[in-house]
């Protein structure tokens, strides 16, 4: 158990240094920014003079590593733009303050989140679930239509780009058959039956194409485990073919689909992004696109950061679990 | 056919003969030969239907219907041979083998950049090992997990207007895309590193580069094939991906991808969704056809790509 412990610490020191480290680059590309936040919200007309005001508001008119400092110290402790009556307050964890919408960054980022989220989430464990189980049937299955049918499915689900393949799904099973609402998002905490039911096309397809690759690992995996040595000692000494598979079989295979997952857990943002589109839910990614089209810096810098530091953290979760499942990982 | 005449042919012919006899992978490539010719005579397809992908042609929608094409299947006709956009009216065919065009020109050249920027990362950290291996793996495996398309949409803010467009793409997705090749080519390569007539290279006083190149990378020349043709439909699924998010090529260049975004609307409706299924069945066909020439490819030069470790 220590083993784990000095594992986990090491692991969280490394993912805070990290942090740092893009924290750092990020805020360096983006403030090399040719157009000025500064004038964007100066007003009309902009006088030198309100410029300059706007620009100490701002704090633009430190020096950048100033600037980045502040916004450390703001995710720690939260910041104050400007002094008095006209003072903005920033709570930590403050990632920036949006001129133009008047808002903290942390604001909007909290308020689109949970639509992001409940995609990404949702569709992971189901394509966990199916991903694993439909690979394990294949393999145990080997050859027969099962799984033919099961390798076939991979194929097109990986060949398949995920806002096609959720627009085909609109079409026949929103449209044609009009049995599932196609779009808008409805918040978990007014409704949760219809929260579920709004998401449940968005799941399915994201969750399809995803486990594509999942079916494909668990079923080389298994096969290949099927054949060690350890599984044949199960056999001989009289273990149920289900005890083999799910007791012994099954561990080798969740190793290498913990890893993946790890992997994958960037891609899955990516993919919710693309999915909140096709479903009209105006999600992290939509906040983001309209945030380039707007020039706002401070919510293009928040919302990559945020959302970077997330699937960090998640990784994070991953490699612990994964330190948890193999006990090798956490000597190496 | 006897062993001595097997052993007699290259490696690379043997490879090339185990994809002709797959049945999926000759799809794959007669597939991806069709697209790739049809990219490159674009133009002159567009010009042999006598349509351009720019020419609006109100006359052919139907106001009544929301400005939907005239006719069935989208407004298909002799004249027009994926019919017509709706709201705009501007011939569908045009517009998806150009699209095609522009995503496989990317796609391609992504696919260069990558590769060898991948196959030295990952073969020099393979051979060199100890600490420039750590940091390069741990760079890899960061690069990796990240939400790169966050930040590919990002970093439009920071391009000035003029920049074009289809170099940022490229940009981009290069700067994301050679971590994933260069950590497959890399687990490749240190399989090799061991090998004795490496370590006979290295006695006899070889240059680490010159180990690289004239040792390393000749016998890496299939996994590393095998790894670009299994990139592509990533990239090509990735730069539709951004056109689909609105941060692709801008209009009016076609692009598969901001067609599919356009169509969105009306699909939902159901007022025609042929407009979604010319460019998407473009696109799905490309995917496609670059994922089955890859799995062939892998499977006749006998690579085992591992993800993990």
């Amino acid at each position: 158990m220590p083993d784990l412990v000095w594992f986990v610490i090491r692991r969280l020191l490394a993912t805070v240094l990290v942090m740092l480290a893009l924290s750092l680059a990020v805020y360096l590309i983006f403030y090399a920014l040719p157009a000025d936040p500064a004038r964007l919200g100066c007003g009309k007309p902009c006088t030198p003079d309100r410029l300059e005001q706007a620009r100490h508001f701002m704090q633009l008119d430190q020096s950048t590593m100033q600037q980045y400092l502040q916004f450390l110290k703001g995710i720690v402790a939260g910041r104050t733009f400007g002094e008095g009556a006209a003072a903005v307050q920033c709570n930590a964890p403050c990632f920036g303050y949006s001129f133009p919408l008047a808002r903290p960054v942390t604001t909007l980022i909290l308020s689109r989140l949970p639509i992001t989220a409940s995609i990404a989430i949702g569709a992971a464990v189901l394509w966990l679930i199916a991903g694993v189980s439909l690979g394990l049937g294949a393999a145990l299955r080997r050859g027969r239509l099962f799984d033919r049918f099961a390798v076939g499915f991979a194929l097109v689900g990986v060949a398949s780009p995920s806002f096609l393949v959720g627009l085909l799904a609109i079409l026949v099973f929103g449209f044609w058959l009009n049995m599932v609402p196609v779009n808008g998002y409805v918040p978990l905490t007014d409704s949760p039956v219809d929260w579920a039911w709004h998401l449940v096309l968005p799941w399915v397809v994201l969750a399809a194409l995803n486990a594509a690759s999942y079916i494909r690992l668990t079923r080389a995996q298994m096969l290949e485990e099927l054949n060690l040595d350890h599984i044949t000692t199960a056999r001989a000494k009289g273990a149920g073919e289900g005890r083999v598979v799910l007791l012994h079989g099954l561990r080798g295979v969740l190793v290498p689909i913990v890893t993946i997952f790890g992997l994958d857990l960037g891609g899955l943002l990516g993919g919710a992004i693309l999915t909140e589109k096709v479903f009209s839910m105006q999600g992290l990614g939509e906040l983001l696109i309209s945030s380039v089209g707007q020039l706002d810096v401070a919510v293009v810098v928040g919302v990559t950061l945020f959302s970077a530091f997330l699937v960090i953290l998640a990784n994070l979760v991953v490699d612990v679990l994964h330190g948890v499942l193999d006990p090798r990982v956490g000597h190496a | 056919m006897g062993s001595e005449v097997v052993s007699a042919v290259s490696p690379t012919r043997q490879a090339f003969r185990r994809v002709r006899r797959d049945r999926s992978a000759r799809l794959g490539a007669v597939l991806v030969v069709v697209l790739v010719l049809i990219a490159i005579a674009a133009p002159l397809l567009a010009k042999l239907e006598g349509q351009d992908p720019y020419t609006y042609n109100i006359g052919l929608l139907d106001p009544l219907r929301g400005n939907a094409p005239r006719g069935a299947v989208g407004g298909l006709s002799g004249d027009h041979w994926f019919g017509i956009e709706p709201l705009t009216g501007r011939d569908l065919f045009a517009i998806a083998v150009l699209g095609l065009r522009t995503s496989l020109f990317i796609a391609i050249v992504v696919t260069l950049v990558t590769t060898v920027v991948g196959t030295l990362v990952g073969i020099s950290a393979a051979y060199f090992g100890g600490w420039y291996d750590a940091v390069v793996s741990r760079l890899l495996d960061f690069l990796f997990g990240f939400p790169s398309l966050l930040f590919m949409i990002a970093l439009g803010i920071i391009v000035p207007a003029g920049f074009p467009r289809w170099l940022l793409l490229i940009i981009v997705l290069s700067v994301f895309g050679w971590a994933g090749l260069a950590r497959l080519i890399r687990n490749q390569a240190r399989s090799l590193v061991e090998r004795e007539f490496v370590e006979a290279a290295r006695s006899s006083g070889s240059s680490g580069w010159h180990i690289v190149t004239r040792e390393l990378l000749p016998n890496l020349l299939g996994p590393v094939l095998v790894i670009a043709t299994m990139a592509v439909p990533g990239i090509i699924g990735a730069e539709a991906g951004l056109s689909f998010l609105g941060v692709g090529v801008p209009p009016p260049t076609p692009s598969l991808g901001r067609s599919i975004s356009d169509s969105i609307v009306w699909v939902y409706t159901g007022a025609d969704p042929w407009f979604l299924a010319f460019p998407g069945a473009m696109l799905f066909l490309a995917v496609l056809g670059f994922t089955l020439l890859g799995d062939g490819v892998r499977d006749a030069f006998d690579v085992r790509l591992r993800r993990t470790h």
